[in-house]
């Protein structure tokens, strides 16, 4: 770190990535909202966004337009500097421990430096994550407190309450793992999960030789729902009890932040997830001669998608559908051959996967929330401590025993 | 000046004004929030000192623990802003003096340490050396420490039970 800060091109690098990644994850963040509606609607039967644009892909833009346009009201007898500050917090702590995350292992060439697909490769970098998660509580406690509202008060309340609860068990469930690989660094955390038990099965921590962390993994995801306060788990947003909780008194775009950082962390605690338990950017299949194949998978599936996107596109209800499917489509399938390509085939692999991991984790995430009926609140306290605190104490007691027996 | 050393005397100045604005504020939740603008500046501090395991904890123990029971016990009492009562007043008198009086041996001990910037070890080596501290030299105060926390939870569940002895609904006291 010395060294590095000293260099101007580190900055200039470090800089380049910080904007890329910023626009990437908040592109992501606009579309999992789209995606979660939509998912939902076809849940309960419905259609969900599909009038702005096509299949409603301009959703999140017209969304976006009229938090920005819409009347800032701060009520009356607020803390105007924390009223302010609190979503702020919220946002920025949301979207800065993306940074800590590797999206791959290769390292890709910027101005002459070569550097790895993460913004900081820290060696406690889940220690810092958890160090980020950890203060999030304020934005939420803070808001709920300045909006001089009891419903903002009494929502802050509750899911502070929660938050801190939670967290016990989310960090209680990641001992395990920590145990199993012996570092913080979320890099050398994937790579220790590379190979194949009997050739075939990963090495990923969920599946472990030593001991799988199924446990581990179901209170890290049970805890993680809670921790992110989404359903069934969003006590605080209990609308029949309190209207929307701690951002009850927020408007305009300041009631856009807490929402992009509820979907910014929820990207982030999937991403965990995925390097935690479910391998990283590795791939599942071994990586022998006559698998070969699979590094075509990523190609494939675009082209496939980009097909059927033209197919579907040229008999489009609307005329705008009609053009801009099937352009989505080419660019798709252009996208599926670059990929193919043998220089860029070896890039492709780590992201892919990691994404495709992220991506089945977040559907996880909002299927269990349109299927699963609220908690009440004693129930969660009494889940949280009593249930899912000793499950993950019994898992780090199991695993300790498994890694001494392993030696 | 090299630009670890102004990030170094950034976040320091940082952490003062924090720490000056705790006392300043009338309000006690602004001073809590101050309090962790200190934690959080201090845990810069570390890092800039390439201590990263301690930054981390510093910030999880600290601002993310410990400073969110004081916010939550404030926002649970609904303490407003403080009032000067005659003492709070005669303070001033008696404070001035030790306030100066403790500049001036802390001016005195630094001056007369000799400071010592020694490589530290890596990260990994850190957090290692700590575990070995805490797990296998200091266990025995370790653990006790643990005892003596885990009484003083039991005393909370005792002072939060109700008059008639019937246990709250929740099991987390009366937070809700």
């Amino acid at each position: 770190m010395t060294e590095t800060i000293a260099q101007p091109s580190f900055l200039l690098v470090s800089l380049v990535k910080v904007v890329v990644l910023l626009f990437l994850v908040l592109t992501a963040v606009a579309y999992l909202v789209w995606f979660e509606r939509k998912v939902a609607a076809h849940l309960q039967g419905r259609w969900g966004p599909y009038r702005t644009g096509p299949h409603g892909l301009l959703q999140p833009l017209a969304d976006g337009l009229k938090f920005l346009l819409k009347e800032d009201v701060t009520p009356s007898g607020a803390d105007r500097f924390l009223f302010v500050v609190a979503p702020f917090l919220t946002m920025t702590l949301a979207i800065s421990s993306i940074a800590l995350i590797p999206f791959g292992p290769a390292s890709i060439h910027i101005f002459g430096e070569v550097t790895p697909l993460v913004v900081a490769n820290v060696n406690v970098g889940l220690l810092i994550l958890f160090a980020i998660t950890s203060v999030g509580v304020y934005g939420v406690a803070l808001s709920g407190w300045s909006s001089n509202s009891k419903y903002s008060l009494l929502g802050a309340l509750r899911s502070s309450a929660q938050m801190i609860s939670y967290e016990i068990s989310l960090t209680l469930s990641i001992v395990g793992v920590l145990l199993l690989a012996g570092t913080f660094n979320l890099s050398e955390l994937i790579t220790r999960q590379s190979g194949h038990t009997w050739g075939i099965v990963p090495k990923w921590n969920l599946l472990s030789p030593t001991l799988p962390q199924i446990l581990g993994f179901f209170c890290y995801f049970v805890s993680a729902v809670a921790e992110t306060n989404r359903a069934p788990f969003d006590l605080a947003e209990a609308e029949s009890e309190l209207v929307a909780g701690y951002h009850t008194e927020y408007s305009s775009f300041k009631f856009a932040m807490f929402y992009l950082a509820e979907y910014a962390s929820m990207i982030t605690v999937a991403c965990l997830s995925t390097i935690l338990f479910l391998g990283g950017w590795l791939s599942p299949f071994p990586q022998t001669p006559g698998l070969d194949w699979t590094r075509y998978l990523p190609s494939a599936l675009l082209a496939i998608a980009g097909l059927a996107l033209i197919i579907h596109g040229v008999r489009y209800l609307t005329l705008f559908g009609k053009f801009v499917l099937p352009l989505l489509g080419i660019a798709l399938c252009a996208l599926a051959f670059l990929c193919s390509r043998p220089n860029v085939i070896f890039y492709i692999q780590g992201p892919f996967w990691f994404l495709a991991k992220v991506f089945i984790v977040l559907f996880v995430y909002v299927w269990v929330r349109w299927t699963l009926p609220r908690f009440r609140y004693d129930q969660l306290m009494r889940f949280g401590w009593k249930f899912l605190f000793p499950l993950a104490l019994f898992n780090v007691v199991l695993t300790s025993l498994a890694v001494v027996m392993h030696k | 000046m090299t630009p670890q050393l102004a990030i170094f005397l950034l976040l320091a100045a940082v952490a003062i004004a924090g720490a000056v604005n705790v006392i300043l504020q009338r309000h006690p939740i602004h001073s809590a929030i101050s309090l962790i603008v200190v934690m959080v500046a201090l845990a810069g501090l570390f890092l800039t000192l390439e201590s990263e395991f301690i930054a981390a904890i510093q910030i999880i123990v600290y601002a993310g623990a410990i400073m969110v029971l004081f916010v939550f016990v404030i926002m649970l009492l609904n303490a407003g802003a403080e009032e000067p009562t005659n003492m709070s007043r005669m303070a001033r008198y008696a404070g001035v003096p030790l306030a100066i009086f403790l500049l001036v041996e802390l001016g005195y001990q630094i001056g007369a340490a000799t400071l010592s910037w020694t490589q530290q070890p890596s990260a990994e080596g850190v957090t290692r050396g700590i575990s070995m501290l805490l797990f296998q030299d200091f266990v025995f105060p370790f653990e006790l420490t643990s005892v003596l926390i885990l009484i003083a939870i039991l005393g909370a569940l005792v002072l939060a039970q109700r008059e008639d002895g019937a246990p709250s609904k929740s099991g987390q006291g009366e937070i809700t």
